[in-house]
């Protein structure tokens, strides 16, 4: 028991704000300023109107899934080669947080595709591909808490994490040849320079940077509230131990 | 028993014995496949002029399907003795016992599928006389059968492992499943947008890197 409580009272560093704590604050200001930047001060789209704003969450949020993706492969290495719960800790957060976020660049994806393709969906190689990408990180998530153990757990969410992110390539080349007609994406590395008006890719570029805080911060709570969950985990075990 | 090619082969007679004793795996795969196949045909309705263009979707349908089924099994039976332990504590390197699961998984699906493509060809109405046609389904299989052997050794040490594998293998797998259906459309003689050079290559890359990447993967996944 006490040893759970010295860890905790280390963990908020005496007094000072966490960096969860900061970053809870950053994300909030930002957050208030990124929405008065989308819907104030971002012009208006001369053809597609008002609806052009979700732009500013989907590119966002589609991108700060596929870096959460990313991070999830990086730590996937890292825990496979290190074996501490660090790593570990970092890949589930990350992917938890991707999941959430990917399912919001669909949903808003959708919504996008309406009004611009005049249809739901389409299978177009970006779309497919954060198609398969959700899938493969639920899977990811499935087989953490399907297996045997937390350790086991932990390995082959690892394993799926490393295998994914190898596959995504693949899978958007393969879509991509195999429906060759799908307009140019705007951002990217296949960007044209004057596809987005100068204050519009400002906005958006702003937009980007909230969300990356956002993403950070979740993540720091999530590694948080897994901390808990351990800790809660060993009082229990100890408890259980003793009889009660 | 050092080297790999000894192990690994000893590991597939191993999985041949057993299956020529209990014959329990092949005959029904095959037979789930003719299912898929009657399945397919009234799901899409698929009347002789428009065979050409079904036949290959519903051919790698039925060989996906068939490849997941057949893939299930094949920690099952060294799980429930015991005998995957047996394994890793023999003086056998971890590669040696990935390829000789995988191999099993690919002869036996290699079977199932020589079995059921004459099968196919005549209830689909194509030629199956090709050898690209026999080259995109050696070269998907064998994709299958890689990712397919180190999936499966996950799966079948979770809870609900029957479903555990198809929801992970048929994301990953999405690539060659694309690649097979184009490059068998073109190889008995429908029209696609780009050829056999460039989708052969594709699942060839694929065989390529997750035959590098799985076996190091596959010592994680198995050790204590």
């Amino acid at each position: 028991m006490a040893n759970t409580q010295s860890m905790e009272r280390s963990d908020s560093l005496g007094g000072f704000p966490s960096i969860k704590t900061i970053l809870a604050l950053i994300t909030g200001v930002m957050m208030l300023v990124d929405l008065y930047f989308i819907f104030m001060v971002a012009p208006t789209d001369s053809v597609l109107g008002h609806v052009q704003r979700v732009f500013y969450f989907h590119v966002p949020i589609a991108i700060v899934s596929f870096l959460a993706f990313f991070v999830v492969f990086i730590a996937s290495l890292g825990y496979l080669m290190k074996r501490t719960s660090k790593w570990d800790a970092i890949a589930h957060a990350s992917a938890e947080i991707g999941v959430v976020f990917v399912t919001l660049a669909l949903l808003t994806g959708i919504i996008w595709a309406r009004p611009v393709w005049n249809t739901w969906w389409t299978w177009e190689p970006r779309l497919t591909t954060t198609m398969i990408l959700w899938l493969i990180y639920v899977a990811y998530l499935m087989v953490r808490s399907y297996a045997p153990t937390r350790s086991k757990g932990a390995i082959y969410a690892a394993v799926v994490g490393i295998i994914g992110f190898i596959d995504v390539p693949i899978v958007y080349y393969s879509v991509v040849w195999w429906r060759s007609i799908h307009p140019s994406p705007v951002v990217g590395p296949f960007a044209q320079a004057d596809a987005l008006d100068g204050t519009m890719a400002l906005v958006l570029l702003f937009s980007l940077i909230t969300f990356l805080f956002f993403f950070a911060y979740m993540v720091a709570e999530r590694m948080e509230l897994r901390n808990t969950e351990e800790a809660l985990g060993r009082i229990r075990f100890t408890l259980r131990r003793r009889g009660r | 028993m050092s080297g790999l090619f000894g192990p690994m082969m000893v590991i597939f007679w191993k999985d041949v014995l057993l299956e020529l004793r209990s014959r329990d795996l092949v005959v029904s795969v095959v037979v789930f496949g003719l299912l898929v196949v009657v399945v397919f045909n009234f799901a899409l309705n698929n009347t002789p002029g428009r065979s050409e263009e079904l036949a290959p979707g519903i051919l790698w349908a039925a060989f996906a399907f068939a490849a997941v089924l057949s893939m299930n099994r094949a920690f099952v039976r060294d799980q429930e003795q015991g005998g995957l332990e047996g394994l890793l504590i023999s003086p056998v390197s971890r590669d040696a016992i990935f390829l000789g699961k995988a191999l099993t998984s690919l002869i036996f699906m290699l079977l199932v599928e020589a079995a059921l493509l004459p099968i196919y060809a005549v209830m689909l109405d194509f030629s199956a006389l090709s050898w690209y046609l026999m080259l995109t389904i050696f070269l998907g299989t064998l994709g299958f059968a890689v990712v397919g052997t180190l999936f499966s050794a996950m799966a079948v040490q979770t809870r609900s492992r029957e479903i555990m594998l198809p929801v992970l293998f048929f994301p990953v797998l999405l690539p060659v499943i694309i690649a097979a259906v184009e490059a068998t459309t073109r190889a008995v003689g429908g029209e696609t947008f780009i050829g056999l050079g460039r989708w052969l290559p594709l699942i060839g890359v694929f065989d390529a890197l997750f035959l590098v990447v799985c076996p190091w993967i596959f010592s994680f996944v198995v050790e204590e």
